[in-house]
């Protein structure tokens, strides 16, 4: 069975949500939409205080290169534009929205039925995703339509769709797989469409053979589509990884997909994409896991975007006694909430609560060399290295030795017998490096 | 035993006939006085002039026409004089600064709600979230400053979890104000006397929001503003500013804040009142 | 509600910790030591207490006021230390020697570079071959080993390891195969065992395989040092053996001799001071091996498997410097 051969690292899988089927999460008081939803710019709010909203409605949009539209997940009355604590930890805009009743836009189709025709031309389905202001839901948020618009000098040659979820705890993806797996298919089907290209794909971990299963038999009756089993390993669901683990090919060292001829996307974006070209409907609600060992009921919950937390947490039973940290994501590369009032947004895969005992790392000793951090990084990069020379404040050793290919996936950290922040240190690095490289250019 | 003298000689002299040549070939000729400024200089190489070290900085010296935008923290004014008298040339001066730290988010003014866990960096800590008070622009209280100072002009006060500047030590070199990724360390004039008035916060929050994370947070209330007769104090994004340069010590501004955010420091203590200020000039 | 705990990524650790690595060494030590305590019954019980437990003492004591740290004794690494100095002295040893070589070995080997982690020699050598230099009589006298259950000899008699046996008989103008045929001198499963004269723990190779393959599987080390190792003695041998088997030793004699296998699993892979990279770790197993071979059969001591490693040692920065992994996207192929 395929998976990529550099580094990588096995943490326990817990997935005790997947036989939990997805749930409709009754709607909140209050919806808090940020605007800053996405990877790039925020989009500007386009309604006012007091102005009264339908659900799908356009309520800011993403007016830069990169940024995407939001719509209004709820029906009601604007109540304030106002800074909101979002999942970044800081308060940032966003629109709070108190709701009433739940009127839909007209538009919008709400009917169960498969609609398998598509005919709409290239271009015109990327425009339909940019409308429908549709993100990677994987949890980087990189706005689809972006991702679509392949430059003249490339040329896609494959469309790779990510139903990994190598996230210990998260089951949404496997969910959505198992649930809709047609409409999914058909998803791919018109990014396929969208792109250009013959050949998609589908790339699943072995743990979740019902899912494979599903969407083996689904993409039989489709041209073009092959479901791929692979061996369970972490970051398998890193682009580059992947692309590596399904087709072979290594996208070279600060360059996108496309430099080898891919495009990936994340199977949750498929499904979004599906509602949005052949229903019309834009980004307003996802699956979101909602898990932990000491959660009551672990649950996948179809979550309006805006819906607090804490709405999730009470439906599952509460806040667990001795909740020691709660986690938007995954436990690898998820970020720490900082209060339950941060509401759901596009890139809120899972929230995963842990408990007090599990929520501290271990306590940090010298470090031994025994250079486990460089044997598991999935992108060759040496951790302990780069750490020190980030410590150091030595920027320009640290691009040499490539601190920026890393991606952030935390299998240095998980495996450093000394528990030492080996990613933390990173990430500062990857942080100083940017900014240098960003005021080289401008001096040019 | 002749052999070896002779051959040990000769193998000497090629070699310094060999050397001879080669320093000749690549000798650079520099300006002697810039071994001479850089002879005046501290030789700290701190990095507070602007330039990577004391010799690039004595080379800018000796290049330049003009001194006055060319200034050494670390020595002053005085240094910078003796070099302007020695190569002639007109030295700028520049009123003395010192560190000011503008965050009194101690851990009793602005209560921790969350603990973080990770890196003691501040720079990481700024990324990953507003902090454990909540401010998004309070001190983390981490010490990326205190780490970058050379002169052992900081420490981290254990009571308060903040920074402390030694004035004594300090010499204004700017690299914890680079060091601090919430810029809340500004180089201030020491003023007469090393009296400084200054407002202790950068929260640009709204009022109640601000208050709600710490009890000295300034809030913009304007009244302040409204108390300076020098048009010193400015009120932008829900933050008071004094300008160092227009303020003249009057102390009128700090009895009307209703936080307790304007610090005086090096003023002897008031009459009436003692109450209050007494606890604002324990605090700094 | 309690306080939240907020940190980067990643939220899950693997278990992981520098106190189980350290314990997975000394159980993987277990078999040579019980070799050992059999064959030489309560002197080495007593050289490795002693080793163990001074080692302990220096490092607490050191920590504790010197450094003024929070001692780290628990961690294991001293235990270690110990053991593995413990299997490089003679079991007659006097206590006050094994006493020496515990304070070089943790107070210069180790805690002058800045305590675990830091230390660019392998300790348990610094300290063994600081007493081989400084006591080479003691060091080099060993008893011959008497089997707990025998009666046959006496803690006094003393004699030469194999290689030893092989240097003097080649001075004395013999060859190799007349040496070996000598009924006092160790067929090659008494050598396996571990029945010869020798060091506490490097008599029996095939207890020190059992340790070595049990670290192996724990993924306490990596293969690449034992198999560069192993396999540039076994070729470097092999070639001189093909040229003059009466002058020169077979590669099986030499990799089951003279702490060969000590060397390989427990010394040479001890992972502060070898290289980070699989490459490096292959280059350096390699210079060891050559290394040890070099001075097995030119140099002035019989063995050379500790001053090897330790020159091999003051190649790892070196090393880890030059020698990459392999970087992801480094090399662009098209399927």
């Amino acid at each position: 069975m395929k998976t990529f051969q550099m580094g990588g690292v096995h943490p326990p899988e817990n997935k005790i949500s997947e036989k939990a089927a997805i749930e409709v999460l009754p709607l909140p008081q209050k919806a808090f939409i940020p605007l800053g939803q996405n990877l790039g710019a925020p989009a500007k709010a386009v309604v006012d205080k007091g102005a009264l909203v339908k659900v799908g409605q356009l309520i800011a949009s993403g007016e830069a290169f990169i940024s995407a539209n939001v719509h209004s997940s709820v029906s009601g009355k604007v109540a304030r534009i106002d800074n909101v604590l979002d999942h970044s930890g800081y308060r940032n805009k966003a629109i709070v929205i108190d709701v009433e009743g739940d009127e839909w836009e007209e538009s919008i189709d709400r009917s169960p039925a498969v609609i398998r025709e598509c005919n709409l031309s290239s271009e015109e389905i990327i425009q339909k995703i940019k409308e429908m202001g549709i993100v990677g839901l994987g949890g980087a948020t990189f706005p689809t339509h972006v991702k679509l618009m392949v430059p003249t000098d490339k040329k896609a040659e494959f469309l790779i769709i990510n139903g990994v979820e190598c996230e210990p705890y998260l089951t949404s993806d496997h969910r959505l797989m198992l649930e809709k797996g047609e409409e999914l298919i058909i998803g791919v089907t018109i990014l396929m469409k969208a792109l250009k290209v013959e050949k998609a794909f589908i790339g699943i971990e072995n743990n979740k053979s019902d899912a494979l299963e599903n969407l083996k038999r689904i993409a039989a009756d489709y041209k073009g589509i092959e479901v791929q089993p692979l061996k369970v390993k972490y970051p398998q669901g890193g682009e580059k990884q992947l692309i590596k683990a399904l087709i072979g090919r290594e996208v070279p060292s600060g360059k996108l997909p496309l430099e080898v001829g891919c495009v990936v996307q994340n199977i949750g974006t498929a499904f979004a994409v599906y509602e949005a070209v052949q229903k019309n409907k834009p980004l307003i609600e996802r699956v979101v896991t909602l898990t932990g060992k000491s959660v009551k009921k672990p649950a996948n919950y179809l979550v309006r975007i805006g819906t607090p937390v804490n709405n999730l947490i009470e439906t599952s039973g509460g806040l667990p006694e001795k909740t020691g940290k709660i986690i938007s994501g995954g436990p690898m590369m998820g970020k720490a909430l900082v209060s339950t009032e941060v509401p759901v947004v596009k890139g809120t895969s899972g929230i995963l609560i842990m408990n007090e005992k599990e929520s501290h790392r271990p306590l940090m000793s010298n470090c031994i060399r025994c250079a486990r951090c460089i044997g598991v990084c999935p992108m060759g990069l040496e951790p302990v290295l780069l750490a020190q020379l980030s410590a150091n404040e030595r920027w320009e050793d640290a691009e040499r030795e490539r601190i920026l290919d890393c991606i952030e996936c935390g299998s240095c950290h998980f495996t450093c017998p000394s528990g030492r922040p080996l990613l933390d240190y990173l990430r500062v690095g990857k942080n100083k490096v940017g900014q240098l490289i960003r005021t080289r250019a401008k001096k040019i | 035993m002749l052999v070896s003298i002779i051959s040990l000689s000769s193998i000497g002299a090629a070699s310094a006939i060999i050397l001879y040549f080669i320093a000749q070939k690549f000798k650079v000729i520099e300006d002697p006085r810039i071994d001479e400024v850089n002879e005046m200089l501290p030789g700290a190489n701190c990095g507070g002039c602007g330039f990577a070290g004391c010799r690039n900085f004595a080379e800018a010296i000796v290049k330049a026409t003009d001194l006055s935008d060319l200034n050494c923290p670390v020595g002053g004014n005085a240094v910078m004089t003796d070099i302007a008298n020695m190569l002639g040339k007109a030295a700028g001066t520049k009123e003395p600064q010192v560190a000011v730290v503008r965050c009194n988010g101690s851990c009793e003014n602005a209560p921790k709600k969350v603990q973080y866990e990770g890196a003691a960096s501040c720079a990481f800590a700024h990324a990953l979230s507003s902090g454990d008070s909540g401010c998004p622009d309070g001190c983390l209280g981490l010490g990326d400053c205190v780490a970058s100072c050379k002169f052992d002009a900081m420490y981290m006060d254990p009571v308060t979890c903040l920074p402390v500047i030694i004035e004594e030590n300090c010499v204004a070199c700017g690299a914890c104000v680079k060091a601090c990724p919430r810029n809340i360390i500004e180089l201030r004039n020491v003023g007469k006397k090393s009296r400084r008035i200054y407002v202790s916060c950068m929260n640009t929050e709204k009022g109640g929001v601000a208050r709600k994370n710490c009890s000295v947070a300034c809030i913009g209330c304007f009244k302040c503003e409204k108390e300076c007769a020098f048009d010193a104090i400015t009120i932008k994004n829900n933050l008071a500013y004094i300008d160092y340069e227009k303020c003249k010590l009057c102390r009128k501004c700090a009895p009307v804040c209703p936080t307790n955010a304007i610090h005086e420091i090096n003023f002897p203590p008031r009459k009436e009142k003692t109450e209050k200020t007494a606890k604002i000039t324990e605090t700094v | 509600m309690d306080t939240l705990t907020i940190s980067g990524s990643p939220h899950v650790f693997g278990g992981q910790s520098v106190k189980k690595i350290m314990y997975g060494v000394v159980i993987a030590m277990i078999p040579a030591m019980l070799v050992s305590l059999y064959f030489f019954g309560f002197g080495a019980l007593r050289v490795i207490l002693v080793s163990v437990v001074s080692c302990l003492i220096f490092e607490y004591l050191i920590q504790k006021h010197l450094m003024k740290l929070e001692p780290t004794i628990n961690d294991g690494s001293a235990v270690v230390t110990g053991i593995l100095l413990a299997f490089n002295l003679p079991s007659n040893l006097p206590v006050w020697i094994i006493l020496v070589g515990a304070l070089v070995a943790i107070g210069i080997g180790k805690m002058s570079f800045g305590g675990l982690g830091k230390n660019p020699f392998n300790p348990a050598l610094v300290g063994r071959v600081f007493l081989l230099i400084s006591f080479p009589v003691q060091m080099t006298s060993w008893p011959v080993p008497k089997p707990v259950f025998s009666s046959a000899l006496t803690d006094a008699v003393t004699g030469p390891t194999p290689l030893g046996l092989i240097k003097d008989g080649l001075k004395l103008g013999k060859t190799v195969p007349e040496i070996m045929s000598d009924p006092t001198f160790p067929d090659y499963i008494q050598t396996l065992i571990g029945n010869h004269g020798g060091s506490l723990g490097e008599m029996s190779a095939i207890a020190l395989i059992l340790g070595g393959i049990y670290m192996l599987i724990r993924k306490i080390i990596t293969w690449e040092i034992p198999v560069a190792y192993i396999g540039s003695v076994v070729i470097f041998t092999g070639i001189f053996w093909l040229i003059d088997p009466t002058y020169y030793a077979d590669p099986l004699f030499h990799l089951l001799t003279g702490g060969m296998m000590l060397g390989v699993f427990f010394m040479a892979t001890d992972m502060v001071s070898s290289p980070m990279s699989r490459t490096g770790q292959l280059i350096y197993g390699v210079g060891c091996g050559v290394l040890t071979i070099l001075i097995r059969i030119w140099g002035a001591y019989p063995e050379g498997v500790s001053f090897a490693i330790l020159i091999m040692n003051a190649f790892v920065p070196l090393l880890n410097k030059y020698i990459k992994p392999k970087r992801f996207g480094e090399v662009v192929k098209h399927g």
